[in-house]
């Protein structure tokens, strides 16, 4: 069974219902770590050598963050500049990550018409995550089509509700090996 | 046996107490009983070892009831008054005018004249705070809703003496004044005189306590002696004694006032705990006096007349407070619990029997069987409660549905406790409190207590080393301790007591430098802060960007130099007992860290190296 490795990254958790949904529709199992860091480094000092190790007996990496700006809160941006270093995640010898899946778990306030090109944003929510993609291609990882909850503002009981089994759907998925 | 010395006769009371109360705990009958069986046993009738100055002792001894009144005044916020105002008035009101006009009934049918059949129903409608309110300590039932009843009933009980003592020269016939007395110096004054410097007295003390006291204390604590403080602590309760007794007034209902002004005082726990083991051994002394002083002969020779009267009384009284608990929707069980509690007659009933016998409004007869009849009421009153809870209560407990827990009056359950409030504590409280955190402060610093009470914040004057003095200041309700105390034996007093008596408390600890943080440490304390070390690191980030080091640059590296000393402080600390290999891992961290700080870009080791600086090269 394939370990998961969830990197939640949400400088406001408390304040967000759809994350904590996510989160509280996450399946019961020990191949699941789930690695807060807005609370492992609140003061932005990411200890590399530990975060490399994670990834390291992980084999799919999936990034639970909301969009800010078209891209990912600051922390995450930050980590993807420490932790993915020249010579261990690309570049000559940089082959740890070679062939580990990489997913973005990203809920948006705006709807899904928003983000396309007649709507409000102009552009798909995968056109603004190109950076990711291009990044997680550097380091020779699968890049996985997002997981999306788009349109959170407007979002009831029992919107919530679907797309928790929704997402709880999509992880036994993957725990069972089966990437779509 | 007379000649008997002060020391001999301690000797025998406290060795009685400790042999008998012990076991009394132990059997589950509760410290009470056990004193008052100790003092049977020393007492004339069995033992003999004490002799009939056991009156005497009693009258000494009821200076424990006086302390315990100062006690329960001091925990007597008037917003908690306030809260009981429906029971205390209610429940307690009625209790003692029911039970005064049944038993007052009961005597008149008897034969007596309806005078002393009011003073007989007044004295008997009184319950035992002492007994009462230690047992019900002793169980852990303050808070449960027959505790709360109690506790308001007795409190009412406990003012109603005031009024009774007013009332007992009125009901007297004979021209027989106070002179058996002898305490009252304004006896010869006439009524309306008397009630004028009863009032004066009873203003001026709570004057003197609401503007007098706190100064006076502050200027000793000051001194930084503790017995002195003690001394005063005592001190203050004795004076208010004799100048009630000076005037006619019950001590203990003075003493009672006097907590009631100082309950809002920042000195109020200390008081409380200097106060504590006095009431305590004053009481116990005062238990085992009645026991002393029951004169069984009396008992045993007319024993279904004692009885009888025993029973009718704590029947009648029992049947007034179930009434009166039904009718206040206390639930069943509980209910049942309350009337038997207060079922017996109280201690004010010697005070009060002896103050009428000077009034002539009863025979010595009658006073010498009264007064065993309330002697035995009480020493009943342990045994039933006992019963009931081996029988009835559990069979009836599961019926109390758990939203009971609601109605429990709070005190004071303030989360945190910080104890020291200097720089550092100071700085804590604040950011503490404006994170909506409510916490309770010790100090030791009588300045600052008063300073501090003036910024509104829930301080006490008071050595927190001092477990009893922690507890009255709700300890046991608390999550987090906040150890911050400038002395470090202090420091380390006040951790051991509380980690050992009180072990699932968080405690957090401010230390000094390294040693200390040490010891800590090896106190089994997680939570160790080092005074100064975040500050003086901070200030190092300053000193770098003012040499013109890049703001985020010296923000990391403070980052790193403290993330590095945590885990040094860790590895160092289990060689601390070898110094040299201490000094020498110390060295090599040391040169590490610098390594590590003074990157030399060429050179830098694989740990140190800033994938930041690399992208731009």
């Amino acid at each position: 069974m394939p370990k998961i490795l969830i990197l939640l990254v949400h400088p406001v958790l408390e304040k967000s219902k759809a994350n904590q949904m996510l989160l509280d529709s996450l399946p019961f199992s020990e191949n699941i770590t789930l690695h807060d860091l807005y609370e492992e480094y609140p003061n932005f000092f990411i200890n590399v050598k530990a975060e490399q190790d994670l990834l390291s007996n992980h084999q799919i990496i999936i990034f639970q963050h909301p969009l800010y700006w078209y891209s990912c809160p600051p922390l995450m941006k930050l980590w993807i500049d420490m932790v993915l270093e020249d010579g261990w995640a690309y570049g000559p010898g940089g082959e740890k990550l070679l062939g580990k899946k990489w997913i973005q778990v990203i809920t948006t306030g705006g709807s899904k018409d928003a983000y396309s090109k007649g709507g409000f944003h102009g552009y798909s929510t995968e056109e603004f995550l190109l950076p990711f993609r291009r990044t997680a291609e550097l380091c020779g990882m699968d890049y996985l089509n997002p997981f999306l909850v788009q349109g959170t503002f407007q979002l009831n009981e029992e919107d919530l509700q679907k797309e928790s089994s929704r997402y709880s759907t999509f992880i036994n998925q993957l725990l069972g090996g089966n990437y779509e | 046996m007379n000649e008997l010395g002060f020391f001999v006769q301690a000797l025998i009371y406290l060795t009685s107490a400790i042999i008998i109360v012990p076991i009394a705990n132990r059997l589950g009958l509760g410290s009470v009983l056990g004193y008052l069986i100790a003092g049977i046993v020393i007492g004339p009738f069995v033992f003999g070892f004490v002799g009939t100055e056991g009156k005497d002792m009693l009258h000494f001894a009821e200076f424990g009831v006086v302390m315990m009144l100062f006690a329960i005044g001091l925990e007597l916020e008037l917003d908690l008054l306030w809260r009981l105002k429906f029971w205390l008035l209610g429940l307690g009101g009625l209790q003692i005018i029911l039970t005064t006009a049944i038993t007052a009934g009961f005597a008149f049918g008897f034969g007596f004249h309806w005078k002393p059949s009011l003073a007989l129903g007044l004295i008997l409608s009184l319950s035992s705070t002492a007994i009462v309110l230690q047992t019900l300590k002793e169980k852990g039932l303050m808070k449960s809703v027959s505790g709360q009843a109690a506790f308001s009933v007795l409190l009412f009980q406990d003012m109603a003496v005031i009024p009774i003592l007013a009332i007992f020269p009125m009901l007297s016939d004979s021209d027989v004044t106070t002179s058996a007395q002898g305490h009252s110096l304004i006896e010869h004054l006439p009524g309306y005189a008397k009630t004028l410097v009863v009032l004066s007295v009873v203003i001026g003390i709570i004057l003197v306590g609401k503007y007098l006291l706190s100064p006076f204390f502050r200027l000793l604590a000051k001194s930084g002696n503790r017995e002195i403080f003690t001394g005063a602590s005592l001190l203050l309760v004795i004076a208010i004694s004799v100048l009630m007794g000076a005037v006619g007034v019950s001590a203990a209902l003075g003493t009672f006032l006097g907590g009631v002004v100082l309950a809002s005082s920042e000195y109020r726990h200390e008081l409380e705990s200097n106060i504590e083991p006095f009431k305590g051994l004053l009481l116990g002394l005062f238990f085992l006096s009645v026991g002393a002083s029951m004169d069984l002969p009396v008992v045993i020779h007319s024993p279904s007349k004692i009885l009888g009267i025993v029973f009718g009384i704590i029947f009648i009284k029992a049947l007034v407070l179930f009434f009166l608990g039904f009718i206040f929707r206390i639930p069943l069980d509980q209910n049942l619990y309350f009337s038997l509690a207060l079922s017996q007659v109280g201690e004010f009933s010697f005070v009060l029997f002896g103050y009428s016998e000077g009034l002539g409004l009863f025979k010595e007869e009658s006073i010498i069987i009264l007064v065993a009849c309330v002697a035995v009421s009480m020493a009943i009153t342990p045994v039933l409660l006992l019963l009931y809870e081996k029988t009835f209560f559990g069979l009836l407990e599961s019926k109390i549905s758990k939203t009971q827990s609601n109605q429990n009056i709070h005190k004071q359950e303030n989360p945190v406790i910080i104890c020291g409030f200097g720089r550092f504590g100071n700085m804590l409280g604040r950011f503490l409190r404006s994170n909506g955190i409510p916490i309770t402060i010790l100090d030791f610093d009588a300045d600052r207590v008063e300073m501090l009470g003036r910024f509104g914040f829930k301080v006490y004057f008071g050595d927190p080393t001092r477990l009893e003095l922690l507890e009255s200041a709700g300890l046991e309700h608390v999550k987090v301790l906040v150890a911050a105390l400038d002395n470090s034996e202090k420091q380390t007093e006040l951790i051991r007591n509380v980690s050992q008596h009180y072990p699932q408390i968080k405690i957090v600890a401010r230390a000094g430098d390294r040693e200390d943080a040490y010891n800590l440490k090896e106190m089994g304390v997680t939570y160790i802060y080092r005074e100064t070390r975040e500050t003086a690191v901070q200030m190092g980030k300053d000193v770098l960007k003012l040499l013109g080091t890049r703001a985020h640059t010296a923000e990391k590296a403070k980052n790193l130099f403290l993330k590095h000393d945590d885990d040094t402080f860790h590895e160092l600390f289990a060689l601390r007992a070898d110094r040299v290999q201490y000094m020498s891992l110390a060295k090599q961290r040391n040169a590490e860290l610098e390594r590590l700080m003074f990157v030399d870009l060429g050179k830098e080791e694989e740990l140190g190296r800033d994938p930041w600086s690399e992208m731009e090269r």
